[in-house]
């Protein structure tokens, strides 16, 4: 039994923003990373998964991303995760398609029984990389995943697609499969600080990937959305906020 | 570049509202516009599809009643072989994101999702997507790319109406066995609230940071004669029913007012939150998206405010 697990060390703006000077993308120096908290959901439902069926195989961690991003896959390791690739890339790009083709490269040869995704990236919220990934791999795939039943004599897996309004597809899919994992289908463990230090010790193993050949969009510039005409910012301390939420609580249900 | 092709989008026999949006998109980009409808029994969506902008209706059959992405991939790709359309146009849904970004990365094609707003430039189409927490919005386009398929943001168009007079074809495609099966829907289970009644919402989302503050809320709410909402990580974590959940994958909600603490802006919040109520938003964070559809908002500690507004209404 082999699970990918393909990772996003994602960015994280603080209140204050600058751009780089082609004004393309966000500089930076200006945002924290973290692991994506899908993806967070998506190697624990990898480990979960290995468990139930009795602890054999492999859980393999891949992202692409700089140098910074081992600290993601060094989280997943810590979590019980075996192995890590990083697929460095010569530009960054949020791309969808061009990151799902960077990853198939690198999967491609590892034979998979399942792939898992999250459904998104926080910092981008496209939630195509794994569907544009099971395309590049050709295998089906899954997207919106509360719950997985994997029946590995049969190589199946019963899933529960969450959709708009709660209302849950049940759905049977023949694997190999990508999976696209939703919050809440499980509560990500804590690593103990001792796997943590352990982790850091485990070799990550580096490719890399042309960027550019193949791709979605092109970003022409970011910038800082202006706020909407007619909102108003309540000034003043704890005190006089309430005192207004208040007033204007008062007047509109009145 | 050929029109546009829209994928109407249906559940248990009814069309879904994004489809009639994903038309007024179109009508904007410029036709000639058709609408896929692909169903078991496609001549049920032919009548409420016929609005105005809608050029044609292509009707394919499919097995299942209820959607297959291996089923929509095969099926607009056929349909782009046929057509040439310069845009296919889908909804940023669940059921979108099973099989869009599939079809452009095996055909190639430019691509883009959660798109809210297109313009048309000289040199192609500009389409504004976010990113960064929604903190940031781009452009994108799509250079040298002859066909361009985007997934627009439900809600980001108003959907199109007044009766049109398309032409109906059928189209019959020939599809491999699906991979990916669908078995059943189940519904969510009934809740012991029902926050979409509730005219006064005071609505909590992880900046509340624990569950042990929950019951300060309850009692808040209670006090300022408001019903506790939640978003999602509140019902992730177990501390609250789904029930209570605003948002894309919880509830559609249209209080007079909407009072949201620690709530970042999320755009599968805020697509659960309707009409033309007055938000009110408290963050610290003074770049938090709220802070773009609020009407009124306040960076202070939210425990602070949650503290005096609790002596107010005591
Ligand atoms: C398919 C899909 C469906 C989804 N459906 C839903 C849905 O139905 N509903 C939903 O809500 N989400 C939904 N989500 C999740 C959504 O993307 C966000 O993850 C979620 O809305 C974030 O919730 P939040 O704003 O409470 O948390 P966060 O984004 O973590 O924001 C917390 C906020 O609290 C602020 N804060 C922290 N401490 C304080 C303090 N002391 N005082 C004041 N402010 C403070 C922070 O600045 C921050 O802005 C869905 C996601 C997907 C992919
Ligand atoms: N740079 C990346 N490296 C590895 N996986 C990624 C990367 N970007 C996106 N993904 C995966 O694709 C999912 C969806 O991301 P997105 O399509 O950007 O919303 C994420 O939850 C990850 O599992």
């Amino acid at each position: 039994m082999k699970i990918v697990v393909c990772v996003k060390h994602v960015a994280v703006l603080g209140d204050e923003i600058r751009f780089t000077t082609d004004e393309r993308d966000v500089d930076e120096d200006y945002y924290d990373r973290t692991l994506n908290e899908w993806d967070a959901c998506a190697a624990e439902e990898a480990l979960r998964i290995r468990e139930r069926l009795g602890g054999e195989g492999e859980v393999l961690v891949v992202t692409v991303g700089g140098p910074s991003a081992d600290v993601a896959l060094q989280r997943c390791l810590a979590m019980g995760a075996d192995r890590a690739v990083r697929i460095s890339f010569d530009q960054t790009v949020h791309d969808p398609i061009a990151i799902g083709h960077a990853l198939s490269e690198a999967i491609v040869p590892e034979q998979p029984d399942l792939v898992l995704v999250g459904v998104q990236s926080s910092d981008s919220v496209q939630g195509s990389t794994g569907t544009a990934l099971a395309q590049f791999l050709d295998l089906p795939r899954v997207a919106v995943v509360k719950k997985v039943e994997y029946d590995h004599a049969t190589r199946r897996a019963t899933c529960h697609r969450e959709l708009e309004g709660g209302l849950v597809d049940v759905v049977e899919v023949d694997t190999p499969a990508v999976l696209a994992i939703q919050t809440g289908i499980n509560e990500p463990r804590y690593p103990t600080f001792r796997a943590i230090k352990d982790a850091e010790r485990k070799e990550i193993s580096l490719v890399s990937a042309a960027g550019g050949a193949v791709s979605g969009y092109h970003v022409r510039r970011m910038f800082v959305p202006p706020k909407p005409e007619g909102a108003e910012m309540l000034d003043g301390g704890p005190a006089d906020v309430a005192r207004r939420i208040a007033e204007i609580v008062k007047e509109r249900l009145a | 570049m050929n029109g546009t092709l829209v994928v109407a989008e249906h559940l248990r026999g009814e069309l879904r509202d994004v489809t009639f949006e994903l038309v007024a998109a179109a009508a904007e980009i410029g036709g000639p516009v058709s609408v896929a409808v692909i169903a078991r029994d496609p001549s049920l969506f032919t009548d409420a599809l016929s609005v105005e902008g809608v050029d044609e209706i292509v009707t394919v059959q499919a097995e299942a009643e209820e959607f297959e992405n291996d089923v929509y991939q095969q099926v607009i790709e056929a349909l782009i072989e046929d057509r040439g359309p310069g845009f296919v146009l889908l909804g940023f849904t669940v059921n979108g994101m099973g099989y869009g970004p599939a079809v452009a990365a095996k055909l190639g094609l430019g691509f883009a999702s959660d798109v809210f707003r297109l313009s048309r430039e000289e040199d192609g189409l500009l389409a504004r997507r976010a990113f960064y927490g929604a903190k940031v919005h781009a452009e994108v386009d799509f250079p040298g790319k002859e066909r361009v398929l985007l997934m627009l943001r439900p809600g980001a168009w108003a959907p199109a109406e007044g009766r049109g007079d398309p032409t109906i074809t059928d189209l019959s495609v020939q599809v491999t066995a699906p991979r990916a099966r669908h078995l059943k829907l189940v519904d969510p289970p009934a809740g012991d609230v029902d926050i979409t009644a509730a005219d006064f919402l005071l609505s909590i989302g992880r900046g509340i940071g624990t569950r042990e503050e929950i019951p300060r809320f309850e009692a808040l709410a209670g006090k300022m004669g408001a019903t506790l909402s939640v978003s999602r990580p509140l019902v992730d974590a177990g501390w609250m029913t789904n029930a209570r959940q605003v948002g894309q994958s919880g509830k559609t909600v249209r209080p007079k007012v909407y009072l949201a603490l620690g709530i970042s802006g999320a755009v599968q919040h805020l697509a659960g939150i309707k009409g033309d109520g007055t938000i009110i938003a408290v963050n610290t964070d003074p770049e938090a998206a709220i802070f773009g559809v609020a009407r009124y908002g306040a960076v202070v500690d939210l425990f602070e405010v949650a503290e005096a507004l609790a002596e107010l209404f005591a």
